[in-house]
């Protein structure tokens, strides 16, 4: 009976997920294996061809260049997004919601918006130039728009919530005599956070950083506004194949080996946070 | 003074959070070797003061001097005081062993002093068997004997412990009051335990200061504050008391033991009628109405004497009680 009813309530989300989500992925998957027409469209003949040139050099280096620049901004939100969660949490209780509010303010807005906004202050002579010139900087104005640098500024900023949220709640759910504990038993601060406060909400982190990596390396708005064509990453090409190579069978192609990669990504990433202990937050009275 | 000097001496210490006074000039001296029972209600300011023995507040006025030195301002890693929490918090992610470990490898000793130390402290403790568990596989019992054990290893000049028993169930509890105070003996380290059950001071403690609204209201054996309480509120506190309105502002105060039923020979008596009966196994408590007081009197009786003279609810009886055995508060010290 129970099932029955716990059946019924999800059955919904499960029919919009599998209309949604695993037709057109399946779809994606079956597009894969045919060949492409010769003024494009697809012709139903099997091949094996579109899956073998995406291990070719050239997209094997675009899907690592990708991969470095989603690691690298998962790695520099990781660091920017604890940090400011662990400030949150140590802040007193009444103040922490609001600033969890500011934190996720930004979200409000839209993505292509937000990511204009760097174009205006990365400009040539935008305002951060600017700034510099006020200060009294004469030489020429640093390019800083179009640069990798951009592109991953771009993706910090963007998915910087992610990794407050995530590593906000095992930081605040911490029972702070554990510190405390540490403390007394003659640890530094640093060693305190080194062994017992990143340890306990290391979950969390993998978690934040994960989620940053699989939607960056996907990301194909902010490499083609901010990286402006100089370079591309996988998104980009996959974007290319469907719009403008007219290519879909490439492109199912490749989106199938990203999307098996994200998933794999995922898949660790759970197995690995059920795995860190049990009872990792909390007093140990409720363990 | 012919005594040695204190271990701890406290000296005018004072603590506010925003408005509220925590501390207010509390001096206390502490000896070598102790056993002390700090209690209090909520919110008497007990927590705080162990917080800044142990170095998580910072006294705003005084003097925390340990050997003679201030370590008021020393930081909690950098002074030879360990706590043992209320919430024990002990590291969930490492082992019975590593939780033990972990002071003597802040300490950077050698790895097989510290491996040697850790198995002494493990059969001390008798968790010998646990080493490798996860404080969330252990019984409360057994949690509080890690956190006790992952402090004392560290042989600090002074153990504080909050509420050490609190997070126990009443069996083990009683258990375990005997069990700490045999330990104090065996380490010879000075506890410090906060407490807010006054039975639990009472058998523990060498001594009791009882602290109310930031101030210490009385300090003494627990013989003294239980025989010799100083104002209304600690005989109130410490154990059960009967109080009698003596007239002039002057309220009485004697314990339930010292009443006496159809006494031979009494300074006073007075009659009553006994209204409610509990038999305690080791003791017969009765209330009994008088004409002394709105409240019923309690009178405890030990069960050879209640078996003497059997009383049942209803029945009329006659109490008494000595003068040695009372004590007068009056209202300048009545509050």
């Amino acid at each position: 009976m129970r099932q029955a009813k716990s059946l019924a309530l999800m059955a919904p989300a499960l029919a919009w997920l599998f209309a949604l989500m695993v037709v057109p992925c399946a779809l994606i998957l079956a597009l894969a294996f045919f060949r492409r027409g010769i003024y494009g469209g697809v012709e139903y003949t099997f091949t094996l061809e579109n899956l073998a040139l995406v291990f070719d050099p050239l997209y094997a280096g675009i899907f690592l260049h990708s991969a470095r620049i989603a690691g690298l901004a998962a790695l520099i939100a990781v660091i920017l997004g604890y940090s400011a969660a662990y400030a949150i949490a140590s802040m007193p209780r009444r103040y922490q919601p609001a600033l969890l509010f500011i934190a996720v303010l930004p979200f409000w807005s839209n993505y292509l918006i937000r990511t204009y906004a760097w174009i205006v202050l990365l400009n040539r002579e935008g305002l951060i130039t600017q700034g510099l010139r006020v200060l009294g900087y004469e030489g020429e104005a640093p390019s800083l728009l179009y640069t990798e640098g951009a592109v991953i500024t771009g993706l910090v900023y963007n998915y910087l919530p992610f990794v407050i949220l995530a590593t906000y709640a095992p930081l605040a759910r911490l029972n702070p005599e554990i510190a405390e504990a540490s403390r007394d038993l003659g640890a530094s601060g640093w060693t305190t956070f080194r062994r017992v406060t990143l340890p306990l909400t290391l979950p969390g982190v993998v978690a934040g950083g994960v989620f940053v990596f699989v939607l960056s390396i996907g990301n194909f708005v902010t490499p083609a506004l901010l990286g402006g064509g100089q370079f591309q990453m996988i998104g980009n090409v996959v974007y290319a194949q469907f719009l403008t190579a007219n290519d879909w069978p490439f492109g199912a192609a490749l989106s199938m080996v990203l999307i098996a990669l994200m998933t794999g990504l995922l898949m660790l990433q759970t197995l690995a946070s059920d795995r860190a202990t049990g009872g990792a937050t909390g007093g140990p009275q409720d363990g | 003074m012919t005594t040695p000097a204190p271990l701890l001496s406290l000296r005018g210490l004072s603590k506010s959070f925003g408005r509220v006074a925590a501390v207010r000039d509390l001096t206390l001296d502490v000896a070598g070797n102790e056993f002390f029972a700090l209690l209090g209600a909520s919110g008497s300011g007990k927590t705080t003061l162990l917080r800044m023995l142990a170095g998580f507040e910072t006294p705003d006025t005084g003097q925390i001097l340990l050997d003679g030195q201030d370590i008021a301002r020393v930081a909690p890693n950098r002074r030879p005081v360990n706590l043992m929490f209320q919430s024990y918090a002990l590291f969930p992610h490492m082992s019975v062993r590593a939780n033990i470990a972990y002071g003597l490898e802040m300490e950077r000793r050698p790895r097989a002093e510290i491996a040697d130390r850790v198995a002494g402290m493990l059969s001390v403790i008798e968790l010998d068997g646990l080493a490798d568990r996860r404080p969330d596989q252990l019984s409360g019992g057994q949690r509080q004997r890690v956190a006790l054990a992952r402090a004392l290893i560290k042989r600090p000049r002074l153990l504080l412990l909050d509420e050490p028993l609190g997070a126990l169930d009443k069996k083990l509890r009683a258990a375990m009051q005997l069990e700490l105070k045999r330990l104090q003996h065996e380490v010879g380290i000075t506890f410090i335990v906060v407490t807010h059950d006054q039975d639990e001071a009472l058998v523990m403690a060498d001594r009791i200061a009882i602290m109310k609204d930031g101030r210490l209201l009385q300090c003494g054996t627990p013989h003294e504050v239980y025989e010799h309480p100083v104002d209304r509120f600690a005989a109130d506190f410490i154990g059960v008391m009967n109080f009698i309105d003596a007239g002039g502002g002057r309220t009485l105060a004697i314990r339930p033991e010292r009443i006496r039923l159809f006494p031979d020979t009494a300074d006073t008596t007075t009659d009553g009628r006994v209204i409610a009966r509990a038999y305690h196994g080791l003791d017969l408590q009765l209330h009994v109405q008088t004409a002394l007081s709105p409240r019923p009197l309690l009178v405890r009786l030990t069960s050879d004497a209640a078996d003497r003279r059997p009383v049942a609810e209803g029945d009329a009886v006659t109490l008494g009680w000595n003068h040695a055995d009372t004590r007068t508060f009056t209202e300048e010290n009545a509050r």
